[in-house]
């Protein structure tokens, strides 16, 4: 299809709105509406006539950050009933990955019917986007991003390199894994 | 001019040869008809049902690799009619089969997901049955692995034992629906030609063991090239992986495919060239050394100006140089130039080493293990000028006539074996260039890392006087130059 060329008409822009005093001012009543709304909020919650809060700051590092439900955090794999990862490395998520930071070798699964399994599983969340594209293109549903651990750092590059045993540690227990 | 029938495909009007099917006119104009059992060299038994076709004022599909076109004929491939014969011949090969694509090695290049992704596949099948389960994993030979449930039973690889390497291991065991392929019992599959039922394979049923989850298909790189296992110059396309070097065990060489050739190989390659790459990333040199007296790493110009003056130290008459089949035409050019047009040197050795004579037989190996022996005759080398031969010249070191060895690409140490290390150490000046180390490497004076067959383009004459051009595939290693620009290096400076 043959893309044509066409030109964006700006609106002509009259004197009140070149002094940009109304969207000043605009931009202010947003900020004391949520103020007041927000101490309405909250005085009523005192008073007893409401259950949820109004907005509030979260001392993050010492109180935890509530993530969504969607929120995409580092990988993580899950496991067979026998312990081994379902990764049946079939690298349709190394393929997909816009990033290029999953490595994965394979080797022969002792399970016939499985075939193949990883050998080593290795993710660069130092070079990951979180896009969770793996997680789409993953066939066994072996991979996933929802364990909502978002403290990811390291002091040296190679740090960041996640592997098979780390990957396959559920739920977070605080700080990287060495 | 040989007789041509005219019909009509799809709208589209064709000359068949005489004594052409239908699917083999389609095909050489490139139009494609699904099929998975033609094979041009392997016959047409029709089993697949894949290439039916709609005739005008034919009552029934017919299958066009059977089919031999009539003047005026009018066949259809592509309409609603036949692509439904298709795809439910498609279905039918889909009922056991355990579309385990991901863990497939084939995925990425198997006859069933072109054909399902190409508008024929029933994305719902028909089958409510479970699916039967047959042999998986199963070692056939050292070299191919089958999975039986992959299996679409369209014989090629039966066909191929029995027809082309005439060695008949596999067979065809029980029927209808627990038809399967199998060795004979007995037998194993280990025929000097066993790789070629992979390629044949349509599907993912007979597989390298070697490849074997190794890199996804998708991943590799294919170059044109030639084989440099021996003199048949056969044709093949190498597979290379460098994208992703995690993978294939770090080596940049994945696999070898043979290359259609009618004149030198057809559709076939030995398995000595196919698996006997191996050792292509081992022991490779990369850096321009002198090792003696004292050892240093030289720039290509120091070590052209070094060594360019050490052949020039004595006569050349006391010089010897050796030579290797691998050289490329290009190489023997530029090596005629240096060593007897610029040194005059007397002695050469090109004869090939004793274990690069092998076998021989009637399909495609040669004797000759060297590649390029007939490109050293174009320039006078088996011609005009004999070699020597490999007693002869160990004679001459011992007698003390010869003081200075070019090798090129050659491992005397590994023919004279100890004793080579001590006629070695008597000599004035040893150079050694080629791509590995060998075991001549570690005596030389001075070590020239020169590029192998895949990184390098140039051409190889085969024993049937065929020039043949291969590509570069793959990047030197280090500082690793083709032989010629060595030679001409060294040539530019005496």
């Amino acid at each position: 299809m043959a893309m044509l060329p066409f030109s964006v008409i700006r609106p002509r822009q009259g004197f009140v709105e070149r002094t940009y005093l109304w969207e000043a001012l605009h931009g202010l009543i947003v900020t004391f509406r949520h103020l007041f709304l927000n101490l309405g909020r909250h005085l009523l919650r005192l008073l007893g006539a409401r259950v949820a809060p109004g907005a509030v700051t979260i001392q993050y590092p010492e109180q935890p950050a509530v993530l969504g439900r969607r929120a995409r955090a580092r990988h993580f794999l899950l496991r067979r009933a026998d312990g081994f990862p379902r990764c049946t490395s079939c690298l349709l998520c190394e393929t997909i990955c816009p990033a290029k930071c999953i490595h994965i070798t394979a080797e022969e699964s002792p399970d016939v019917m499985v075939e193949k399994r990883a050998k080593s599983f290795d993710i660069d969340l130092g070079l990951c986007v979180f896009c969770g594209h793996c997680v789409e293109a993953c066939p066994c549903d072996a991979i996933h991003m929802d364990v909502d651990q978002v403290e990811l750092s390291s002091y040296t590059r190679s740090g960041m390199i996640w592997s098979l045993p780390a990957l396959m540690r559920g739920k977070p227990q605080g700080g990287a894994p060495s | 001019m040989a007789k041509t029938i005219k019909f009509t495909l799809d709208g589209r009007v064709i000359e068949a040869r005489e004594g052409e099917t239908v699917l083999q006119a389609a095909t050489r104009l490139g139009l494609l008809i699904p099929h998975y059992c033609w094979h041009p060299a392997l016959g047409n038994p029709g089993n697949c049902r894949m290439c039916n076709v709609e005739v005008e004022g034919a009552p029934k599909a017919l299958v066009s690799c059977r089919l031999y076109p009539k003047e005026g004929m009018v066949a259809r491939s592509a309409a609603p009619a036949p692509r439904r014969w298709q795809s439910a011949a498609l279905e039918f090969h889909l009922v056991d089969h355990p579309l385990d694509c991901p863990v497939c090695d084939q995925s990425g290049e198997c006859g069933l997901q072109d054909y399902y992704m190409n508008s024929i596949g029933r994305y719902r099948s028909s089958m409510r049955d479970n699916k039967w389960h047959m042999g998986k994993r199963m070692v056939l030979g050292p070299h191919i692995m089958l999975d039986q449930e992959r299996c679409i039973m369209c014989t090629r690889c039966t066909r191929f034992v029995d027809l082309i390497s005439k060695s008949h291991e596999l067979g065809i065991f029980g029927r209808g629906h627990s038809q399967v392929i199998d060795l004979v019992p007995g037998r194993v599959l280990d025929n000097p030609y066993s790789g070629c039922v992979a390629d044949v394979c349509p599907v993912g049923a007979l597989t390298d063991r070697d490849f074997r989850f190794q890199v996804r298909v998708w991943y590799l790189d294919w170059t044109d090239s030639i084989c440099p296992g021996c003199s048949r110059g056969c044709n093949i396309s190498a597979h290379t992986s460098t994208r992703r070097p995690w993978q294939n065990k770090g080596l940049r060489l994945a696999r070898v495919k043979p290359r259609y050739k009618p004149e030198v190989n057809g559709h076939w390659i030995c398995d000595e060239g196919r698996y006997g790459f191996l050792n292509y990333d081992s022991d490779r040199l990369g850096k321009v050394m002198r090792l003696k007296p004292s050892a240093e790493e030289l720039s290509w110009e120091a070590a052209a100006a070094e060594v360019s003056s050490a052949l020039r130290r004595k006569p050349a008459e006391g010089l010897a140089v050796m030579a290797s089949g691998r050289l490329s035409n290009e190489d023997w050019q530029a090596f005629q130039k240096l060593f007897l047009e610029k040194l005059n040197v007397r002695r050469f050795l090109f004869a090939p080493e004793p274990d690069q004579v092998g076998a021989e037989d009637e399909l495609l190996r040669r004797r000759d293990k060297a590649p390029n022996l007939e490109g050293g005759k174009a320039v006078g080398f088996g011609t005009r000028i004999a070699s020597m031969s490999w007693d002869s010249l160990a004679a001459d070191i011992e007698a003390g006539k010869v003081w200075g060895l070019y090798a090129v690409d050659r491992d005397p140490v590994k023919v004279w074996d100890q004793r080579g290390h001590e006629l070695l150490e008597r000599l004035d000046l040893l150079v050694y260039q080629g791509p590995r180390k060998g075991l001549t490497g570690e005596l030389a004076h001075y070590r020239l890392p020169a590029t192998d067959w895949l990184e390098e383009k140039g051409h190889f004459t085969n024993f049937q006087g065929l020039v043949q051009p291969y590509r570069q595939a793959l990047k030197p290693l280090g500082a690793a130059k083709p032989d010629w620009a060595i030679f001409e290096g060294l040539a530019a400076r005496l």
